[in-house]
């Protein structure tokens, strides 16, 4: 090729990919066969879920999934739009994974959505009127037993009851109503509990008692009002002691004659003459700002903000300041020609970084043990590492020291060769000794090789949930609370915040992660404004 | 170095300290022999420091008595003991996670590497309007990983596992989904860095003699770019491998659970009692990832100083 490389270009110049050349080779038979089997594979799939959205009323979602069904199929079954052939199952991914995620996240901090603001307002009305239910003088009893649908998490899923009526006509109540379920596929007990049935998955006693909380609010509405349970294998029918009326958009309480008044700044009926707490079940709201301003304006939450921000920025600084110079002392030590087993070192120093960080982060944390880990027994010290609040961010860092000076020692020994040795004995000619050469040569050539490494290095500790997850799980919390602790990363408080917890705020959650982007945003400009590299992609 | 990946000389800088390996270089003439012994004090001094952690592993995992209190550095009553428990606990089904996480990391780093590649080649082969402006939005893009929206995830999958059961909340399917969300973005510029220095007279050639594009993908170019495919095949296994945050939202039943997951809940249940089980466990959960490593040290440096960071 080399020899008739001048000839070849002069052909490459006039060649225009998009003429058709008459000798153009065929697609084998079987390439076509794949193709065209592949996107009847696609089109199914999509015709497939559009069908089961349909079915759950998702309608713009139904037209999404017909958008992006079409799309592929003029992306591949035509000729043209190649990039857009290489492009798009990547950028489909991203978009539906990546971006919308991130889009929705911002869109849920401007909203209340978290327990006790799940739904909509007429879910809610639903619910308060369902959960009022008191028995009354003949109320049916109904046989129950308690599951989910099939498929769904037991600890998560949406409660149902499986309940058989006093007729003996099974049923299956979640918060939408009752549906007759058919009774081939129901397996009973003598008695006529409900055992099995097709579609639901039973919870155990156990299960059962971890979902309590969730029980304890749960009512299945009916006409007349709502059956709830009683103990773990009955329920019965009753009528709602709080009524909504639709004219004044309020809910009475018939026993005692409060009314509640719904409020839709808040997502909640709160009682008319303001005392007391507002009805438990509420909607979801936007409440515009309140997420942000509440993170600044109540003392509690901002100083708790203000300790786990400053913190998040120390782990992230003395993680790679740490890593970086017992990195570098390593490669500068190891820089020496005539040590011998340089290969050997390199192959153990690297085991602590080739551990994946889950199994580092929890070995840590048993060696911190107070009373019965490795650190401890071998200083002769018996420190509550993890259980204070300092000695807590101190076996931290020592942890993160460990599992990342590794990556920084393979960083700058790969900087360091590339330094000419010529700089070097320039400044050995002039008169400077090792350690001045190290400090005024070597240093700032390095720092400039790995400056968007560093960069790099403390994004990524600053959101390192792992470690600190593992280790501390955000902990220990002092002060007698239990929302912020003292060694929370921002990302460990949004996830205690909307996952972690019994009851989940995923409004304030989505805020703190909105914080986290513009935080990450701010440090990968300073990453990018140094390295050159964007200005180079042509 | 690395602010200019798509130099081609850089992955060999990269590698060079690896392979330079025991010092074959010669010393600087005119500098007087002194003595290394105390580079190698120090360097046995930080091999310490590196390995005690590792040597506590091992002879935890191998410590019959099996709990936090009875552990120490130096093995005492050593034995399987440990493993024995792990392999027979059935509500901590070890081998099962272990699948798992062969599944998610195996799978999901075929369909990054294809994605990745597929990508790479359009920007650095094809040529096309919004290139460059395509190429720095990935780029952008990159800067908030997906993990970092858990909670918007954990919302929509809670609601997708309604409609499409086989792709919600607990099932690997739909962590599996996550995972590709970044897939084509997150090596993008380790692969069109790459792609950029194999000769385009080849693909010329191709098209002359009548090749589509999609043969001159998959037969040409795909061939000559197995380096960076290899390195961004081990930095994509590597890194799920150890993935523990959204793994954990999204898999909640042992039975769907990864290995990190699965291990947590291990030490979780009792951090002394199950500290020898969840050790063992770990051991083996570590032994591919080391071995990677140790194999394939030369390939993962070049990706490394690249600027992936674990």
């Amino acid at each position: 090729m080399s020899q008739t490389r001048s000839d070849s270009d002069a052909t490459l110049e006039s060649f225009n990919p998009d003429e058709k050349l008459e000798f153009r080779q065929g697609t084998p038979l079987w390439v076509l066969v794949v193709k065209w089997a592949l996107i009847a594979l696609v089109m199914a799939t999509a015709l497939y879920i559009a069908t089961r959205l349909a079915a759950e009323g998702y309608w713009l979602m139904v037209v999404l999934t017909a958008f992006v069904g079409l799309a592929i199929l003029v992306v591949y079954a035509g000729k043209g739009l190649i990039p857009l052939k290489y492009l798009l199952p990547g950028v489909l991914l991203m978009l539906a994974l990546q971006i919308w995620p991130l889009v929705y996240t911002v869109s849920i901090s401007f909203t209340n959505y978290g327990s006790g603001h799940l739904g909509t307002k007429e879910q809610a009305i639903v619910a308060v009127e369902a959960n009022s239910v008191r028995q009354v003088e003949g109320s049916a009893r109904y046989q129950l037993n308690i599951a989910v649908p099939d498929g769904q998490d037991p600890a998560t899923g949406d409660l149902t009851y499986l309940l058989t009526d006093p007729e003996g006509t099974f049923l299956a109540g979640d918060l939408d109503g009752t549906t007759e379920l058919d009774p081939e596929t129901v397996e009973t007990n003598p008695a006529g509990r409900i055992l099995s049935a097709e579609g639901y998955q039973t919870l155990s006693a156990t299960e059962v008692n971890e979902r309590s909380q969730d029980l304890a609010d749960f009512a299945v509405p009916t006409e007349e009002g709502g059956i709830k349970q009683i103990g773990l294998s009955e329920a019965f029918i009753g009528e709602p002691t709080l009524v909504y009326d639709e004219a004044s958009d309020t809910i009475t309480d018939t026993a005692s004659g409060r009314v509640f008044v719904a409020d839709d700044e808040i997502g909640n009926f709160v009682p008319e003459d303001g005392v007391g707490r507002p009805l438990a079940q509420g909607w979801r709201v936007n409440v515009g700002f309140d997420n942000y301003v509440s993170a600044l304006t109540d003392p509690t939450l901002r100083s708790g903000l203000f300790n786990t921000l400053v913190w998040n920025f120390v782990f992230a600084a003395v993680s790679v300041v740490s890593t970086f110079l017992l990195g570098m002392f390593l490669a500068l030590l190891f820089n020496d020609p005539r040590l011998r087993g340089k290969g050997l070192y390199r192959s153990l120093l690297i085991l602590p970084y080739a551990l994946p960080i889950y199994v580092t982060a929890m070995v840590w944390a048993s060696m911190f043990n107070t009373d019965f880990g490795l650190i401890n027994e071998l200083t002769g010290l018996s420190i509550n590492w993890l259980g204070d609040p300092f000695w807590a961010k101190v076996a931290i860092l020592v942890t993160n020291l460990w599992l990342g000076f590794p990556y920084m020692f393979i960083v700058c020994t790969g900087a360091l060769q590339a330094i000419p040795t010529d700089v070097k004995e320039a400044a050995a000619i002039d008169g400077a000794g090792p350690l001045r050469t190290i400090w005024s040569v070597i240093m700032p050539l390095l720092l400039v090789a790995v400056g968007p490494l560093l960069i790099a290095s403390f994004a990524f500790n600053f959101n390192n949930f792992g470690l600190i997850f593992l280790m501390t799980e955000g902990g220990p919390f002092v002060g007698g609370q239990s929302q912020i602790g003292s060694t929370d990363l921002l990302i460990t408080l949004a996830y205690r915040l909307a996952i972690g917890g019994t009851t989940p705020n995923f409004g304030f959650a989505s805020a703190v992660s909105v914080f986290i982007f513009i935080l990450v945003a701010l440090i990968s400009y300073q990453g990018f404004k140094r390295t050159a590299a964007l200005e180079d992609v042509n | 170095m690395s602010s200019t990946p798509q130099d081609p000389t850089d992955t060999a800088l990269a590698d060079a300290p690896l392979e330079a390996g025991s010092g074959g270089r010669t010393p600087t003439p005119g500098k007087p022999r002194g003595s290394v012994w105390w580079r190698h004090a120090l360097a046995l001094l930080a091999l310490a420091f590196a390995l005690f952690p590792i040597v506590f592993i091992v002879s935890s995992a191998f410590n019959n008595a099996g709990t936090l209190s009875t552990s120490s550095l130096l093995p005492s009553n050593i034995g399987v003991e440990n493993f024995n428990d792990l392999f027979s606990d059935s509500a901590r089904p070890y081998w099962t996670w272990f699948r798992n996480s062969l599944i998610i990391c195996g799978v999901a780093t075929v369909a990054t590497l294809f994605l990745g590649a597929s990508a790479a080649y359009a920007f650095s082969r094809l040529r096309w309007t919004g290139r460059r402006g395509g190429l720095l939005f990935i780029l952008l893009v990159q800067m908030f990983p997906a993990l970092l929206a858990f909670v918007a995830l954990f919302i929509t999958f809670a609601n997708v596992g309604n409609v499409l059961p086989a792709i919600g909340l607990n099932t690997l399917a739909g962590l599996l989904l996550v995972y590709l969300g970044g897939a084509m973005g997150s090596n993008i510029w380790l692969l069109k860095g790459y792609f950029d220095t194999v000769p385009r007279e080849l693909d010329e050639a191709a098209k002359i003699d009548g090749s589509s594009h999609a043969r001159i993908f998959f037969t040409i170019t795909l061939r000559l770019v197995t380096p960076i495919l290899a390195t961004v095949a081990i930095l994509a296994f590597v890194g799920l491998w150890g993935e523990f945050l959204l793994a954990s939202i999204f898999l909640t039943s042992a039975d769907n659970q990864t290995l990190a997951v699965g291990l947590y809940a291990t030490r979780q249940a009792d951090q002394n009692r199950y500290f020898g089980q969840f050790v063992a466990g770990a051991l083996i959960a570590s032994i591919p990832v080391v071995l990677v490593y140790l194999a394939l040290q030369k390939q993962l440096v070049g990706g490394l100083t690249q600027g992936s960071v674990k």
